[in-house]
């Protein structure tokens, strides 16, 4: 049995942390993860955890000691959000193409500007091709799950990239909710002790990390990383399978809610995911077969399993927290109608942008997501695939 | 599903509204309760107005938005009865809490079409007479409690004695006032 508790996003990621007592942490704050080097930074204090903790000036320099921390054959941890992530920009890819298993918990706010502390997917979205694993949270235990599993999957020898676990800012980030921790003990048992094959303090090994790489070698290093990514699927799996054997909680890569018998169904990620639920389970009460399937994994991204998990609905509704402004659709609506595509499966898919800077997305809204859906499984075809839900203004 | 408690808060940044909402999640976590606290930021600084959620259920809670048909609204400040609206959205068969010395009178015409039960508390008073400084978000945690039976008066008197001991384990001082102060307010609390 777990540790019943109740904390905030930031607060669990922050025991997470504690709990894998990773050789580095170098942080810099922004709203809305703030809290989680606050906190963590009082564990290195009370002499809790034996992290070397990094308080650097820019979230560049964070990810710079990541990346030094991680070369040198340590395990390296940080946080960030929105503008931080994007500071981070450069080293986020040389991170992922040093195969670093670097793990960051990134507490998703929209990016500037204008300026807005609030949720949105826009940070996530636009590291989404730099080859770093992405996982979603729908709350507080999803977080803390997620970090608990991110080492286990980042540092695999047939994986190697760096993992970033994301959860809503605010929304989920500052809001108390139940929580069950896993003991100190097992936590560490599971998590395990780092060994990296190469790195930089091995004086047995001389090697190299980051050099020149030009037209001879670098496009097999970047097909190198995409078979990593097709390799984290697998690993993804068994350790999502270790993690329900301790704590009888199950991770795949997606969630089916209420979709053996549903119809119509939402997809989407992090605390949406919730509001989603309560509401297919308002209109069941009135005998519409709503489903929600909620996105874990989104890099790398299980197409052909979506696929087929969506095959037998009469209408979808993809929901982006995150407009790509490209005159199409969403990043997660381009995804998976592309999914849906090259495996043959052919439903009338809808999109809609929602959620941006923190506009609240509430169970009526999505009500009405599930209503459009029932007309469009009446009608058989979508007309308008690119919508938005709850913004004001005609277009 | 039905058994979901849904309460809004609305008070003045530095109130303690927020806390409060904290505290009271922290007390129906503590008798088994499945719960939500949160709030909602704004551009906050003291004296704006502002607003903080709980939901407390015997069930997992998945819905993750505002409030906007709450069972129980708290007013932690009644200078916002005039400028914000606080009964939107209320049940009929909820009901309002606000800390308030105002008559009956006011209070009925100043809520207009608002028919539902209101309760008033003299949180100032209270604080006062049982901290010396004006705290308004211990009474008018006492006094949610006590209207919405969200648990036993014993029940959250226990608990909360805990939860100061904690929050005030720097300053133990505060803890005996505080406790006057949630049972003065369970006692005086009373429908308008």
């Amino acid at each position: 049995m777990g540790i019943r508790e109740r904390l905030s996003g930031n607060e669990a990621a922050a025991i997470a942390m504690k709990q894998i007592n990773p050789d580095v942490v170098a942080a810099f704050p922004i709203t809305p993860s703030t809290e989680i080097p606050q906190y963590f930074s009082s564990f290195v204090s009370n002499g809790t955890v034996d992290t070397e903790f990094v308080a650097v000036e820019s979230e560049h320099s964070a990810m710079s000691a990541c990346i030094g921390a991680e070369a040198a054959g340590a395990r390296a941890m940080t946080a960030t959000s929105s503008n931080g992530l994007s500071l981070m920009w450069e080293m986020i890819y040389i991170a992922s193409s040093c195969r670093l298993p670097i793990v960051m918990s990134l507490v998703n706010r929209a990016v500037s500007g204008p300026l807005n502390i609030h949720n949105d997917h826009s940070d996530a979205m636009g590291v989404r091709d730099s080859g770093w694993i992405q996982l979603f949270s729908e709350n507080n235990q999803e977080a803390y799950d997620n970090l608990l599993m991110a080492h286990r999957i980042a540092e695999h020898k047939d994986v190697l990239l760096p993992l970033m676990v994301c959860q809503d800012g605010f929304i989920t980030s500052h809001s108390i909710e139940n929580i069950e921790l896993v003991e100190d003990e097992k936590v560490k048992e599971f998590v395990g002790t780092y060994h990296p094959e190469h790195y930089l303090l091995n004086l047995k090994e001389q090697i190299a990390v980051g050099p020149l790489d030009l037209q001879s070698y670098l496009f097999e290093h970047k097909r190198q990383q995409a078979e990593a990514m097709r390799n984290a699927k697998n690993v993804i799996l068994e350790v999502s399978k270790d993690f329900e054997k301790m704590t009888g909680r199950k991770y795949e890569f997606f969630e089916k809610y209420k979709m053996e018998d549903s119809d119509i169904v939402i997809v989407c990620m992090n605390s949406t995911a919730g509001t989603a639920k309560y509401t297919a389970n308002l209109l069941r009460e009135k005998g519409i077969k709503a489903g929600v399937l909620k996105i874990r994994v989104f890099r790398p991204f299980p197409a052909k399993e979506i696929a087929n998990a969506l095959a037998n609905q009469k209408a979808i509704a993809v929901l982006d927290k995150a407009d790509s402004i490209n005159a199409a659709g969403g990043a997660l609506f381009e995804d998976i109608t592309s999914a849906m595509f090259v495996n043959g499966i052919q439903v009338p898919t809808v999109n809609y942008i929602y959620g941006i800077g923190g506009r609240d997305t509430t169970s009526a809204e999505l009500e009405s997501v599930y209503n459009d859906l029932e007309k469009i499984k009446n009608i058989g075809k979508v007309t308008n695939p690119y919508r938005y839900l709850g913004v004001r203004g005609e277009f | 599903m039905n058994n979901l408690i849904e309460i809004r808060w609305h008070g003045r940044g530095g109130q303690g509204a927020k806390t409060a909402s904290l505290l009271l999640a922290d007390a129906a976590f503590n008798t088994g309760k499945y719960i939500q606290g949160f709030p909602e930021y704004g551009p906050e600084r003291m004296g704006a107005p502002i607003t903080a959620y709980n939901r407390i259920s015997n069930e997992p809670i998945t819905i993750h938005s505002n409030i906007y048909e709450p069972d129980y609204v708290v007013v932690v400040d009644d200078t916002l009865l005039e400028s914000v609206p606080v009964t939107a959205g209320l049940k009929k068969d909820g009901a309002i809490i606000i800390n308030t010395t105002k008559d009956s009178n006011y209070l009925r015409d100043v809520l207009k079409d608002y028919t539902g039960s209101i309760y008033s508390i003299d949180a100032r008073k209270i604080s006062m007479e049982t901290l010396g400084q004006y705290f308004p978000n211990t009474p008018m945690l006492a006094a949610v409690v006590k209207v919405s039976q969200i648990m036993s008066e014993q029940d959250f008197l226990n608990d909360m004695i805990g939860s100061f001991k904690h929050k005030f384990a720097k300053k133990p001082e505060v803890i005996e006032g505080n406790m006057k102060a949630l049972e003065m307010a369970l006692k005086e609390v009373k429908k308008v």
